[in-house]
């Protein structure tokens, strides 16, 4: 009966939304204009990468933080269990290694190119962070990645380096003068470039720390003594 | 003004909706996790019809590829624990 | 009736199922695929009401990217915090709720 219920309500809300959604006017065409007009002196070549890291770089700055607040909440509460091994999958089978040994440097090749290329076509530092983490897992399920949990020095330095660099770099042009996170135009692609790529090394460990992050199964922890 | 492209994008939009039905109904974990795998790569399609390829890639990968990783991984954690009743941390 | 348009009604529907599974179910991993729906019919919904003139926006355009990689993190913790409640309690609910 609350099924009932919900659904109905449910189906009433879909509804409205559908028929105020029919009834807007026409989009005014302004915020692409103006995207438009002012690209040439963001930086890079490409409208969604200009808008990602220049025009709306504080939301970008935020999103990295959140990334950054999710890895040390999975962190917390996998060292708050006490937990002494992830859940490591069983030994991986002759096709899986040979499929890593092809594929991982290639996925690494792909996310440099993402990341170049996010200057002048779609592409970018969180397509190319996530390739680089799916590069991660298959390691990570062909057993060849190290032990990553608990962090040491490298890895906690390489999860904090891309929001590090993008909040000294956003500082650091108020110290010239300029507001939060204006380049100065003329050396705005090369701002851009160094906050891309240590971006991407960021977003690629803080996404397979997610992945590997994870408690054992109960009855289990214990048994593996540590993941590696 | 043809039908021929709007019909490709309303049979995407209908099967998205019909998709995300069955991933909310069904009643096996491991279906729905699966469901929601091709969910996120159907979403990846609509992207790319909306002129959005950023989006695309960033879903296909992140959305479909890492979630659903994440996703899996959450369901055979409870099924291998189910499988051994009584030890609990 | 633009794609966008199609589109961004398609998104609301979307939304509408992501709530209804998430109110209706109990348990915390098909609240998890529910929210992610409910997210999804919402980014659709941005991009698509902002491209119902059929012009292409780059600015919810890179929002929605914003908003995937938020709605990542925030799956990956939510797994990792009903992981946590599963090893303590032994069932994959809230307290007080019953498996469904």
């Amino acid at each position: 009966m609350t099924r009932v219920l919900v659904g109905m309500l449910v189906v009433a809300l879909g509804a409205l939304l559908i028929w105020t959604m029919l009834g807007l006017p026409a989009p005014s065409g302004r915020v692409p204009a103006l995207v438009a007009a002012h690209l040439n002196e963001s930086g890079v070549a490409h409208d969604v990468t200009a808008v990602l890291l220049n025009f709306r770089g504080y939301d970008t700055l935020l999103e990295i933080g959140v990334l950054l607040l999710a890895v040390l909440g999975v962190l917390a509460v996998r060292l708050a269990a006490a937990d002494t091994g992830g859940t490591l999958p069983p030994p991986p089978g002759a096709l899986l290694r040979a499929f890593t040994n092809l594929v991982v440097p290639l996925m690494v090749l792909v996310a440099g190119y993402l990341l170049w290329a996010g200057a002048h076509r779609p592409g970018g530092a969180f397509q190319a962070g996530a390739v680089l983490a799916a590069a991660g897992v298959l390691l990570r399920l062909s057993g060849r990645l190290p032990a990553l949990l608990p962090p040491r020095f490298w890895l906690r330095a390489g999860l904090l380096l891309g929001f590090a660099v993008f909040l000294a770099v956003a500082l650091g042009v108020t110290v010239a003068g300029d507001s939060l996170l204006e380049y100065p135009p003329a050396q705005a692609g090369a701002w851009i470039t160094l906050i891309e790529a240590t971006l991407t090394v960021s977003i690629g460990l803080i996404l397979v720390s997610l992945f590997v992050g994870a408690p054992a199964p109960p009855g289990e922890a214990g048994s593996r003594g540590g993941d590696a | 003004m043809s039908a021929g492209p709007w019909l490709f994008d309303l049979l995407i939009a209908g099967t998205l909706a019909w998709i995300a039905w069955r991933t909310l109904v069904t009643p096996d974990l491991f279906k729905s996790v699966v469901l929601f795998i091709v969910f996120g790569l159907l979403m990846a399609l609509a992207w790319a019809r909306l002129a959005a390829p950023d989006i695309a890639l960033a879903e296909a990968a992140i959305g479909a590829g890492l979630t659903g990783a994440l996703l899996l991984d959450a369901v055979g954690h409870l099924q291998a624990a189910r499988r051994k009743p009584g030890k609990r941390q | 009736m633009s794609i966008g348009l199609i589109y961004a009604v398609t998104g609301a529907l979307l939304f509408s199922l992501g709530l209804y599974g998430l109110i209706v179910h109990a348990h915390l991993i098909r609240k998890i695929l529910a929210f992610n729906i409910m997210g999804s019919g919402t980014f659709l919904v941005l991009v698509g009401l902002a491209q119902r003139g059929g012009e292409v926006d780059p600015v919810p355009q890179a929002l929605v990217l914003t908003g995937i990689v938020v709605a990542v993190s925030a799956t990956a913790f939510a797994l990792i915090l009903a992981r946590r409640l599963y090893a303590a309690n032994g069932r994959c609910t809230l307290p007080g709720e019953g498996e469904a």
